[in-house]
């Protein structure tokens, strides 16, 4: 079973931000923000077509700012967030907007890359996640599998949930909470838990993970030194409600049980430098996905720690076809955790990884110089978790 | 006579050449010659049948003058035949004179004898008579004895008769004195004298029972005994005597028909009483004092010379005394009890024994205790207790190599808290001497712990020497050697060894921690050391020491090389991180707490820069101490002149100098993929090579990655990109020596430089000549 080859896609700039397109179940799509000082920085809408194994792009210019974080609406596919940096009387900020694509977007999008780039449609701004009072964003969550009504930003040592009214024309702050303590504290990355009615948020700062009670706007959790060196970036297991993923500087992959934090469950150190980006897969919550500034991405198998039965058990149906099964158990060498590959198609440190919205054996990487590859799980390891 | 003589005139031809009687030799010949003829000796018969058969030997038997003569007629001329006559008329004649002396000598001879015949015959006739009166005489006297005799008949039984009287008296008497002599006994507490003389007497009263006055003695007799027998036991019963006392006790109670189990029984429980004695004061030893008041030793030798050597005499005078089956069983089931209660005495006693200064005394000690149990062996041969006495020896010794193992762990722990604390000791501020250097640390911590380890192996050596007894058991050959001392000692100390050195990669957190970076690389070392040398010297001392003989699979010397191995570069990886982490830091802070956009024209180097240098130069002569300076890439021989200034003209103006220029905004990327394409991937955290090269390597690449990764998350202004170029420049300067390949550096900052210039909103680099000014100037 040979595997498709990765697919490789370049854009002109460097870029750190990429997501998926949460609302989109059909096409395979992701978003990506480019990073860039001297030019208008662009939103690239990159479409994969997964029967000729072929990228279209469109490109939709992003005036404010180069893009730090993209985040997209779980219940609209054309609304978005972003995270970008402007730069005011020698002062660079951060700040947050909601941004809707213009309707077009999708008709004029095969056209050649120079119509594209002279003349890129523009995103229609829906409301700024207003912030000056409590400094540069971090990133904005969506409330998971939400009405895209609620988004939470982290800004500096703030978590800000907001309210999304009038066809998200209107953010008002709904409630917020603060983190105080010693030093300069700054939120480094979050997470809204999709488990309890989405009433949890896990946030990262410094070394230390910690878990907030969006009811009471309250610390539930705090995992101190969760990692070694500064926490890059967290993600809920989708089917497990207190399993969390982490990963940082000391170049490990930690997994959490969130109610016993004296100890990781386990702990991965595969990169041999910063982990930027850890990814469950929103089906299979075995198979996880890490980027790192060693300019590898590595997709591993976690089966001990994940929902599937651990150690596979045979149903007494499949042994009535004796040949059947005994080929299925060559096959079917009970799954151990290991990685599943390492993806070496970059050349720049990796900052975001993401699974698609549409297929869950496909996901994407984008590292610095710009470089987005799309690849798909292994075949082989496919089928033996879905037979 | 004559005739005989004549017929062997013949005999003397040969030998007639010499007068006969010349000397004595000759005589006897001669003699010895007649009396072959006459056949008197027995030896002539071997020469007679040697004697030819040849008629023409005129010495011969079988000699025929017949045919001599013809034969010499026909042989001879006239003139030998002349010679030949003449000399035999001459022999003749000479055998002649020679008949005629001897005949006259016989003559003579026969004369004599005659007369002495003659003479014996009157002689015997007179002795005849007197004969004939000494027998006369014998008769006379027969008749008066058998007279004499025949008188005195009567008197001689009588005698008899009266002498069987005074016997039968003196027994009677001993009788009837008998309950008084033995009430005399009593009081003077003879009783051997007083069972003896019972005993004689018993029978007689026995039989005799019928008569009344017999019948009085013995029943006084039987009243006394019964006394007697009440005080024997009642002493006993009391103890306090002697083992001697008791058993002669016990001896003559069996010899007043006591049962014998009974009396098995009570000697054993009273013996059983002075036992308790004895182990409780061995207890109490145990309880009241501390270990330090009395040693092993003392308690041993207390336990052997009270309990052990009570126990066979005790052992001895019961065998002596009670010989059966019942009373074998009895005293083995005895033994064993007693002997388990004083096996879990020295047991304790062994346990408490911690201390580890000195093995010798528990050898010793252990070495007292099985040899005087062999002497119970002796005593009773079936008995379990030798083997149990081997059984404890054999845990003490397992035990022992278990808190010998633990004294190296504590050992090995608090040797590394003195390198620490030495390590720890502010070393700028003292003088040089005051403070060891590594090396000098390394060697004093190896040869610390390889002296320890000696040591501990010469004390567990005690325990084979040949004068312990126990050494030759197969466990003290085999097992011990091999399983104990090779295995649960040495390979486990080692194999703790290289644990516990990961463990200060695991534990000791990643923010560098507690352990300092130099105990990582001196440990580093230290394993690296035992893989090479150390571990097959030390186990090659103890297989030649132990004379191992490997029955069981044992830990091979590659196994825990290979381990030493892992640990060190465990260690050197760790080592590495730690440093790297905290150059990584002190860039990480200083990129991020300032405000690039805003920041002034820059002057001077960054001091954090200094310190990085500083700090890396620190580290390099740190494991420039300790490992070998490894291999670099062959790199330009001019300094970092001319290096630099290919980075800075030619190379970095084509980087990033089109960066500025609007209208090719893809040529960076695109010159930056193409440089990555031909540079080999960089891992940064990988495992580093055993030499300083490598080691700075690591933490070079680990310290300006971060250093890059920092940057990019920044922006910056006009005069942030120039101040990033001259900290670069000046890390240029002077990090190329320290790494095996220096395009890594230039690469590495090339990268962040760009990364700068990206990140800039106004770029506009610095001149390259003032660069090197503020570089130069410090």
């Amino acid at each position: 079973m040979e595997d498709d080859a990765p697919v490789i896609y370049g854009l002109e700039f460097q870029a750190r931000a990429l997501t998926a397109q949460t609302a989109e179940t059909d096409a395979i799509r992701f978003l990506v923000g480019t990073q860039s000082l001297k030019f208008d920085n662009q939103i690239h809408i990159i479409d994969f077509d997964d029967e000729n194994n072929v990228i279209n792009k469109s490109v939709l210019l992003h005036d404010a700012g180069e893009i730090w974080h993209i985040s997209g609406s779980p219940a609209d596919k054309a609304v978005l967030t972003t995270c970008y940096s402007k730069t005011s009387e020698s002062r660079v900020l951060t700040c947050a907007a909601v941004w809707r694509m213009p309707p077009e977007w999708e008709s004029g999008n095969h056209e050649s890359p120079d119509d594209s780039s002279n003349n890129p449609q523009t995103l229609e701004l829906l409301c700024h996640l207003d912030n000056t009072a409590h400094g540069s964003v971090a990133c904005v969550l969506w409330e998971p599998m939400g009405d895209g009504k609620r988004v939470i930003s982290l800004a500096e040592n703030h978590v800000l949930l907001w309210d999304l009214q009038e066809s998200s024309t209107k953010a008002t702050i709904s409630s917020s909470a603060t983190l105080e303590g010693k030093g300069q504290l700054k939120f480094t990355a979050g997470k809204w838990s999709p488990h309890h009615n989405n009433t949890q948020l896990a946030t990262a700062n410094d070394t230390a993970i910690r878990g907030w009670d969006l009811r009471s706007m309250s610390q539930i959790y705090c995992i101190e030194n969760a990692h070694g060196q500064l926490v890059r970036d967290l993600d809920f297991n989708p089917n497990k409600q207190y399993y969390l993923a982490s990963c940082g500087d000391d170049c490990k992959v930690k997994f959490w049980d969130v109610r016993h934090i004296n100890e990781p469950v386990k702990c991965l150190e595969e990169h041999s430098h910063w982990v930027w980006s850890v990814r469950y897969n929103h089906s299979h919550d075995q198979l996880l996905l890490t980027g790192s500034s060693d300019s590898r991405v590595i997709l591993s198998n976690m089966v001990s720690i994940s929902s599937e039965p651990f150690g596979h058990l045979v149903d007494d149906d499949e042994l009535s076809d004796n040949e059947e099964s005994q080929q299925e158990d060559k096959g079917k060498e009970p799954l151990q955790d290991s990685i599943i590959a390492t993806y070496e198609e970059h050349e720049d440190s990796v900052y975001a990884v993401e699974w698609s919205a549409a297929d869950p054996w496909l996901f994407a990487s984008l590292s610095y110089d710009g470089r987005l590859v799309i690849n798909r799980v292994p075949r082989a390891l496919k089928y033996r978790i879905l037979l | 006579f004559m005739h005989g003589s004549s017929d062997k005139h013949s005999l003397f031809f040969n030998s007639a050449t010499t007068p006969p009687d010349s000397d004595p030799s000759q005589r006897r010949r001669v003699h010895s010659m007649l009396k072959h003829y006459y056949g008197l000796n027995e030896e002539g018969k071997v020469t007679e049948q040697a004697e030819s058969l040849d008629p023409c030997d005129i010495n011969g038997p079988h000699f025929d003058p017949e045919v001599y003569l013809n034969k010499l007629r026909m042989e001879c001329s006239l003139g030998e035949l002349m010679d030949h006559e003449s000399c035999m008329v001459k022999q003749i004649r000479s055998l002649d004179s020679d008949m005629q002396t001897l005949v006259y000598e016989n003559y003579n001879k026969f004369i004599s004898a005659t007369d002495t015949i003659r003479k014996m015959k009157n002689d015997f006739k007179k002795m005849e008579d007197e004969m004939d009166c000494l027998s006369a005489n014998m008769a006379a006297i027969t008749e008066f004895s058998a007279h004499i005799s025949g008188t005195l008949q009567d008197q001689h039984a009588q005698i008899t008769k009266l002498s069987g009287v005074h016997t039968l008296l003196r027994k009677l008497q001993f009788l009837f004195e008998l309950p008084a002599r033995l009430n005399k006994c009593l009081e003077l507490q003879a009783y051997a004298q007083a069972v003896s003389a019972h005993r004689r007497a018993r029978c007689v009263l026995q039989q005799y029972s019928h008569m009344p006055s017999f019948r009085g003695i013995q029943d006084d007799c039987h009243v006394i005994m019964e006394q007697l027998a009440q005080q024997l036991r009642q002493k006993f019963r009391d103890g306090g005597s002697s083992a001697k006392d008791l058993s002669e006790c016990v001896e003559l109670l069996l010899q007043l028909d006591e049962p014998a189990e009974e009396l098995c029984d009570k000697f054993l429980s009273h013996a059983q009483s002075r036992f308790e004695a004895d182990l409780q004061g061995l207890e109490a030893e145990l309880k009241d004092s501390p270990v330090t008041d009395t040693d092993i030793l003392e308690f041993i030798d207390r336990g052997c010379n009270e309990f052990v050597s009570s126990l066979c005499l005790v052992i001895a005078s019961y065998q002596e005394l009670f010989i059966n089956q019942m009373a074998n069983g009895k005293l083995h089931v005895f033994v064993d009890t007693l002997a388990a209660r004083y096996f879990s005495l020295v047991e304790r006693r062994i346990q408490e024994e911690k201390g580890v200064s000195d093995n010798s005394l528990l050898v010793r000690a252990l070495d007292r205790f099985h040899r005087r149990l062999q002497a119970i062996s002796k005593l009773l041969p079936g008995s379990a207790v030798p083997s149990q006495g081997t059984e404890i020896v054999v845990r003490a010794a397992r035990e022992r190599i278990k808190q010998y193992l633990s004294a190296l762990q504590t050992f090995y722990h608090d040797s590394l808290t003195d390198v620490r604390q030495a390590l720890a000791a502010p070393r700028g501020a003292t003088s040089k001497d005051a403070t060891p250097s590594l090396p000098e640390l390394l060697t004093s911590l190896s040869n610390f712990i390889l002296n320890q380890l000696k040591s501990v192996l010469a004390s567990v050596h005690l325990f084979t020497a040949k004068d312990i007894t126990f050494s030759n058991k197969p466990y003290f050959k085999g097992e011990f050697c091999s399983q104990g001392v090779r295995e649960g000692l040495v390979v486990s100390f080692i194999k703790f060894i290289c644990q516990s050195s990961r463990q200060y990669c695991e534990s000791a957190g990643d923010r560098g921690g507690s352990t300092p970076p130099a105990l990582l690389l001196l440990l580093s070392r230290l394993c690296l050391d035992y893989e090479t040398s150390t571990i097959s010297y030390i186990l090659t001392l103890t297989d030649e020491q132990f004379l191992v003989q490997h029955h069981t699979p044992v830990t091979p010397v590659t196994a825990l090389c290979a381990e030493a191995r892992e640990a060190a570069q465990k260690l050197l990886n760790h080592y590495v991180k730690v440093q790297g982490l905290i150059i990584s830091q002190m860039l990480r802070k200083s990129v991020e707490t300032r405000d690039w956009v805003n920041t002034i024209e820059p002057r001077n180097v960054r001091a954090v820069m200094k310190r990085v240098v500083e700090d890396t130069t620190s580290i390099d002569v740190q494991v420039g101490l300790l490992y070998e300076e490894g291999v670099r890439k062959a790199h330009s021989s001019d300094s970092s002149k001319r290096t630099f200034s290919v980075y800075s003209s030619s190379r970095q103006q084509i980087r990033y100098a089109p960066s500025y220029t609007p209208s090719a905004p893809m040529d960076t990327n695109l010159l930056s993929n193409i440089h990555k394409l031909f540079s080999e991937r960089i891992d940064i955290f990988s495992p580093v090579e055993f030499n300083k090269v490598s080691v700075l390597t690591g933490i070079i690449k680990i310290s300006l990655k971060t250093f890059l990764e920092c940057v990019r998350l920044r922006t910056f202004g006009r005069y942030g990109l120039q101040q990033i170029q001259v900290d670069c420049h000046y890390l240029q300067m002077y990090l190329w020596r320290f790494v095996s390949d220096e395009n890594l550096v230039h690469f590495l900052l090339d990268e962040i430089v760009g990364s700068a210039a990206h990140r800039c909103l106004d770029p506009s680099p610095m001149e390259q000549s003032v660069i090197e000014v503020i570089c130069e100037r410090g």
